[in-house]
């Protein structure tokens, strides 16, 4: 991946210091993590890593028990995932967060509805909105009058990454977006990102395949245990590092 | 309201006038072109052969304007309160208070009307004021009982089922206090008007509004087919859409005709021409028509329909009951819409409470005993899942007429009491063995 990112000015969102603990466990342990403008920053660990609770702090599912977020360089303060998307932060969650029972311009608009001047959800807007969005992302689409449970996996997916998409994400994150696609999906997530990327989107890709990674990402945040074992650029370091970060835990060590 | 999809959306569940990728193309049936959906043909195939089962054990009394008429009045308060009953249930609680809930209100509203406002206010018995001030009251009692369970619910987590099963013991009791524990009677002649036979509008009012739900009915019709084409959406044939709104006119005029075909008895209708000093002409005759407490439940359906089917509440409710986390990560304030589920529900409380205690033409300690069995058995026979997320106010409407033409038919047929309850107890089980297999059968395909 070409490092063309400029890295001097602020970033666009920086989680400084967080921790996140379930009883007893330190599900997210004094992580640091950032990403600038048009920059993709893969979060690698094994499951259980805190790679979810990490990124549900910033899109407001959880709240951080110590920890600064700033957005532009100004701290941000997000209570829940409304103000997440005030921000103009867009997930895709990993449980990918659809009402099975709603069609799919009712899960993408969901809390965010158009309505009409009388106040009114305005169904036939919305779904005219998505078949738009949907022909740009997944032309074969057509189970617009289903509900959301009669359709694939990769279908699914496809909804929920919609969603993030479609409200003008400046900051997108994705958790494990290609975990229910077939390798033609994923191939069109990955052309996705890159053209996210060229508008300036940063994203967030959280992973536990390595070579999505490898091959989307201009760094890598690798966490274990809750902790952040470091954070690389990826021309910088070779699969084997990335694993040894990832099974032990180890920064890779540097050559000159 | 066109659509007949169980969730609110307008187009989901609908039979699919999209082409699927890979299904080869087949002619579609009659039923997939009006867009019906089999679980309310079922509903009403079984309504219909309910009706026409008794009609002929009775010889013929079963389907007479005097008993359609009855059964009208009989199932107004249940029937407004199921509607509610499927927002509970659609968030995935429950309800087991709003009998006690019925009567708690009723409480409240007999003793507005006979003791607050003719003795402290001073305003006498039967003033026209009377009526609305007792409503009011009626209705903000409901809404902070109810509003207060979804609290409970949804603030302090604590499940439906105990808030409820606590607040059935609660608010039966709270409502013997308010009373000390008698019968409350005689109401206010206006109240009195909202409870059935002693408030109907008579035949040309009975038109008039039978006409304004046709034009209302039609205009429905034609809106969502324009709102259809205007974003370039596939549309039904224009013989089907014709067909619903022939099937849907003729439906409503031939029910105000049958309530306009129940005469008031002549010995009726002559006291009432003495009272005004004046005799009765040779050969006058009156109907009943519409009574008013069925147009209270009208107006409850198309409000709760558009709630259901237009409004973000509606489409917040149906999305967490569906997967309450997705509506949550949505922004959606869940706890806050538990509040207000039980909120409505408490307001419908209050409704029936008015309905029931009008037609007693008292307030009674038993008022809307196990009337929390039957809303609960009308919602759910009506296809609202227990699982949540799905659910339709007509089909909660439509599992509480059911209910009340079996337990009438039998009591005309002269079953005793006891095998009445069984036999109700009975189909509701079997009516919810029928709707999981009819929904594994959808799943499967
Ligand atoms: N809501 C929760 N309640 C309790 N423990 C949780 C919760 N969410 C995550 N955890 C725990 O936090 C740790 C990190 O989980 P997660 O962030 O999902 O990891 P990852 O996404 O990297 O697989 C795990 O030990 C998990 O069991
Ligand atoms: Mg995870």
């Amino acid at each position: 991946m070409a490092d063309n990112i400029d890295r001097s000015g602020t970033p666009l969102v920086e989680m400084r210091d967080i921790c996140v603990s379930f009883g007893g466990i330190h599900a997210v342990d004094h992580v640091s993590v950032d990403l600038y403008p048009g920059e993709v920053v893969g979060l690698l660990g094994h499951n259980g890593a805190g790679k979810s609770t990490l990124i549900k702090v910033l899109s407001g599912a959880y709240q951080a028990d110590s920890g600064d977020i700033y957005v532009d360089g100004e701290r941000a303060t997000i209570a829940n995932p409304r103000d997440a998307r005030k921000y103009n932060i867009e997930t895709i969650y990993q449980t990918l967060a659809l009402a099975d029972n709603l069609d799919a311009s009712s899960n993408l608009f969901l809390g965010r509805e158009i309505t009409t001047p009388l106040g009114f959800v305005n169904d036939a807007a919305m779904e005219a909105e998505t078949r738009k969005i949907m022909g740009r992302l997944n032309p074969n689409f057509r189970k617009f009058a289903d509900p959301v449970s009669a359709l694939s996996g990769g279908q699914r997916q496809s909804v929920a990454i919609a969603r993030a998409v479609y409200f003008n994400a400046r900051i997108l994150i994705m958790d494990e977006p290609t975990a229910a696609l077939g390798p033609q999906e994923t191939k069109m997530v990955a052309e996705l990102i890159q053209e996210l990327r060229k508008d300036g989107i940063g994203i967030f890709l959280i992973s536990h395949d390595i070579h999505d990674v490898m091959d989307l990402c201009d760094r890598v945040s690798v966490m274990k245990n809750g902790e952040l074992v470091g954070t690389e650029l990826v021309g910088d370091v070779t699969d084997d590092d990335i694993l040894g970060m990832i099974i032990l835990g180890k920064k890779p060590a540097r050559a000159a | 309201m066109t659509d007949t999809s169980s969730s609110p959306s307008p187009s989901a569940g609908g039979t699919g006038s999209d082409a699927r990728p890979g299904a080869t193309p087949t002619k579609r049936g009659l039923f997939s072109q009006l867009e019906l959906d089999a679980r309310l043909l079922g509903m009403v195939g079984a309504f219909v052969l309910v009706c026409i089962a008794f009609n002929v054990v009775t010889g013929g009394q079963f389907l007479t304007p005097r008993n359609i008429f009855n059964l009208t009045i009989q199932t107004v308060s249940v029937a407004i309160m199921a509607t509610g009953m499927v927002f509970v249930i659609v968030t995935r609680h429950i309800d087991l208070s709003v009998g006690s809930l019925l009567a708690t209100c009723s409480a409240v509203m007999a003793m507005t009307q006979t003791l607050v406002t003719p003795e402290w206010l001073g305003l006498g018995l039967n003033h026209p004021l009377t009526a609305p001030i007792t409503i009011v009251v009626g209705i903000a009692a409901g809404l902070l009982i109810g509003a207060f369970h979804g609290w409970l619910v949804g603030y302090l987590s604590i499940p439906a089922f105990i808030v409820t099963l606590g607040g059935l013991l609660v608010w039966r009791n709270v409502a013997w206090y308010l009373t000390n524990g008698q019968t409350i009677g005689p109401l206010d002649s206006t109240f009195l008007k909202l409870g059935g036979i002693g408030g109907t509008l008579g035949e040309t009012w009975s038109w008039i509004v039978g006409i304004i739900a046709v034009l209302a009915t039609l205009f429905a019709l034609w809106q969502a087919r324009r709102a259809k084409i205007a974003h370039d959406f596939p549309v039904k044939p224009v013989w089907a859409e014709v067909l619903m709104g022939v099937v849907f006119t003729g439906m409503i005029l031939a029910f105000v005709a049958i309530l306009n075909a129940y005469q008031v008895p002549s010995r009726r209708l002559e006291r009432a021409f003495e009272a005004q000093g004046l005799t009765m002409p040779e050969g006058y005759t009156a109907g009943y028509g519409m009574p008013i407490s069925v147009l209270v439940l009208i107006a409850v359906a198309v409000v709760m329909t558009l709630i259901a089917r237009r409004t973000r509440l509606g489409r917040y409710i149906f999305a967490t009951g569906g997967n309450p986390d997705a509506a949550e990560l949505s922004g959606i304030n869940t706890r806050l819409l538990t509040v207000k589920v039980f909120a409505i529900m408490g307001v419908l409380c209050a409704l029936a409470g008015m309905v029931a205690s009008a037609r007693l033409s008292f307030h009674s300690n038993d008022i809307g005993t196990l009337d929390e069995l039957r809303v609960i058995a009308a919602a759910v026979i009506g296809g609202t899942a227990l699982s949540g997320g799905i659910g339709t106010i007509y089909g909660a409407i439509l599992g509480a007429l059911i209910m009340q033409s079996l337990q009438s038919g039998m009591a005309m047929v002269g079953v005793d009491a006891p095998l009445q309850n069984i036999v109700v107890g009975a189909v509701l089980v079997f009516a919810v063995l029928i709707d999981i297999i009819y929904r594994k059968r959808l799943g499967a395909k």
